[in-house]
C-alpha cells in the first residue's frame, strides 16, 4: 500500500485511537470547521463540473494550482444536512492541500471507511468516496500535465 | 394557515405527531422520541433534546446477512432506549423521514404498534427553531420482551413479488421517474448501489414517494390530495393487495406508511429487497422502456 499523505496519515490514526461515539463527535466538530469555496474561486450557482457525481449532499470540488507545484482543494457542499459531507470535505481540505501530487493521486476512496467506520450505508459510502474520487483524478491530472 | 394533523382527514391520524406536540411531550416520560437518519453525524450534530438515535445500519440489520435484526437484537435496542411495550416511540430523521419510516416499519415487523412518526421531521423542526441539544440522554435500561418478529404481513419477498406479477396484482414503484423508465440505474445525485439492470418490475405503477409530501416543509399531504394521487389517479383501492418496493426498502417504506396509517390500506407490503435485489436476480422479468425505445431506435 502506498504511503498516504502525512497529515492524512496522522488524522486517520488518531481517528482510529478513538471509540466510535468519541469519532463520531469528533467528525461533527470537523465539520464545523467545514468552509466554503472562497468566492475568489467560484460563485454561486457554482458550475455542474465541479459537482460530485452521486454524491446526495450536493458536493463540489475545485483545485486551485500553487506555486510550487501542488494543489490546494476547495469544496462547497449545498445540503445544509450533508454533515458527513461537510466532515470529509474539510478534512480533505486540509490534509491533501500542498501535499505532493503523486500521494493525493493515490489515496484510496475506502480511507471514508477509516473515517467514518463501516456503517456508512452504501449509497451514503460511494458518494463519499465519490468526493475523494474526483479530489484523486485532479492531482492527477495535475501530474500529468506537468509531464507534457 | 396549514391544516393541523387532525383536519387532514387521515384514516390513523395518531401515527402521526406535529413538532408543537413532540415540544409538548419532551419531559413525557411515556413517549421516547428517537431519531433515525441517513448522515451517520446528524444526530451527534443535535438532536431533539432527549431525543436517542436508532441508526438503521447498526441497530436495525443484522451485521453479517442481508436481512433485519431478531428477536434478541431488538430486545436489546428497546432497552438501549429505555422503551417498554408501553412506551410511544416516536419517530423523526433526514431525507423526509425515509429513515423514520423505515424504522416505524421494522418495529411493526415487531408489533410494537404504539408509534408514531414527526411530521415533517428533521427538517421542518430547525426550520422552526425549535430546541435542539447535542447531549447523548442515557435512560434507565428497560425490561422488554418483543415476540418473535413476524414477517407475514408487512414483508414481501422476491418469490412473492413474482407471484404477485403472475396474479396482476398490485406494485408500486416509489422510485424517480428516471429508475422506474430504465434511464438511469440509482436516483438522480445517488451513486449506483450496484443493481446490473434497469427498468421495473412488470406491471409495476409508478409512484414517486416525493409526492405524498409537502415540499417546503417535508409534512404529509392532506388526505384528499393522498387519494387524488393513489386511489384517483393511479386506481388503487383501499382493499388492494399491494407490494410498494424502492431501491433498498427506505422510500418505499415511506409510502407503506402513506398507504397504511393515511389512507388505511389493509394491506400493503414492503419490498425490502427492492431494486438491488431484483435488478440483480437472474432470469426474473423485467420492463425497461428506456432501453426498448432505444433498440427501436437501433432496428
Amino acid at each position: 500500500m502506498k504511503p498516504l499523505p502525512e497529515r492524512l496519515e496522522r488524522l486517520l490514526a488518531t481517528l482510529e485511537a478513538l471509540d466510535r461515539g468519541d469519532r463520531i463527535e469528533m467528525l461533527v466538530d470537523v465539520a464545523k470547521r467545514f468552509r466554503r469555496v472562497p468566492e475568489r474561486i467560484a460563485a454561486r450557482p457554482y458550475p455542474k463540473e465541479h459537482l460530485v457525481p452521486g454524491c446526495e449532499s450536493e458536493a463540489y470540488v475545485w483545485a486551485e494550482p500553487q506555486a510550487d507545484g501542488t494543489l490546494t482543494y476547495h469544496f462547497a457542499v449545498e445540503n445544509p444536512q450533508g454533515i458527513s459531507a461537510m466532515a470529509l470535505a474539510a478534512i480533505l481540505a486540509d490534509s491533501l492541500s500542498g501535499a505532493p501530487l503523486e500521494t493525493v493521486a493515490e489515496v484510496p476512496a475506502d480511507i471514508v471507511y477509516r473515517i467514518f467506520g463501516r456503517e456508512l450505508s452504501m449509497g451514503k459510502s460511494l458518494g463519499l468516496m465519490g468526493i475523494v474520487n474526483v479530489v484523486r483524478t485532479a492531482a492527477w491530472q495535475q501530474l500529468q500535465d506537468k509531464i507534457r | 394557515m396549514s391544516k393541523s394533523i387532525e383536519e387532514r382527514g387521515y384514516t390513523k391520524a395518531d401515527a402521526l405527531v406535529s413538532t408543537d406536540w413532540i415540544q409538548q411531550h419532551l419531559n413525557d416520560p411515556g413517549v421516547r422520541v428517537a431519531e433515525s437518519n441517513e448522515d451517520p453525524l446528524l444526530y451527534n450534530s443535535n438532536h431533539v433534546p432527549g431525543a436517542v438515535e436508532i441508526d438503521w445500519t447498526r441497530d436495525l440489520n443484522d451485521r453479517v446477512r442481508r436481512d433485519y435484526l431478531d428477536r434478541a437484537g431488538f430486545e436489546t435496542l428497546m432497552r438501549r432506549i429505555g422503551a417498554t411495550r408501553d412506551t410511544t416511540i416516536v419517530l423523526y430523521g433526514d431525507k423526509n423521514n425515509w429513515w423514520a419510516t423505515y424504522a416505524f416499519w421494522v418495529l411493526q415487523l415487531f408489533g410494537h404498534s404504539n408509534a408514531k412518526i414527526m411530521d415533517g421531521g428533521r427538517l421542518k423542526w430547525i426550520q422552526e427553531n425549535r430546541p435542539v441539544s447535542r447531549e447523548v440522554p442515557r435512560y434507565q435500561p428497560t425490561s422488554y420482551q418483543p415476540p418473535e418478529r413476524d414477517d407475514t404481513q408487512l414483508r414481501a419477498f422476491r418469490d412473492q413479488v413474482l407471484q404477485h406479477i403472475d396474479r396482476r396484482l398490485s406494485l408500486v414503484d416509489v422510485r424517480s421517474p428516471e429508475e422506474y423508465r430504465g434511464e438511469r440505474l440509482h436516483m438522480p445525485e445517488y451513486p449506483n448501489e450496484g443493481a446490473l439492470r434497469g427498468g421495473h418490475i412488470p406491471g409495476a405503477l409508478s409512484i414517486p414517494w416525493g409526492r405524498a409530501v409537502n415540499q417546503e416543509d417535508g409534512t404529509f399531504k392532506d388526505a384528499s390530495e393522498l387519494r387524488k394521487i393513489y386511489t384517483e389517479e393511479n386506481k388503487l383501492r383501499p382493499g388492494d393487495d399491494i407490494i410498494a418496493y424502492c431501491r433498498i426498502g427506505e422510500r418505499s417504506s415511506h409510502t407503506w406508511f402513506v398507504l397504511t396509517y393515511l389512507l388505511g390500506f389493509s394491506k400493503v407490503r414492503n419490498y425490502d429487497g427492492s431494486w438491488t435485489e431484483w435488478g440483480n436476480l437472474v432470469q426474473v422479468p423485467i420492463e425497461n422502456p428506456s432501453a426498448e425505445l432505444r433498440d427501436e431506435a437501433a432496428a
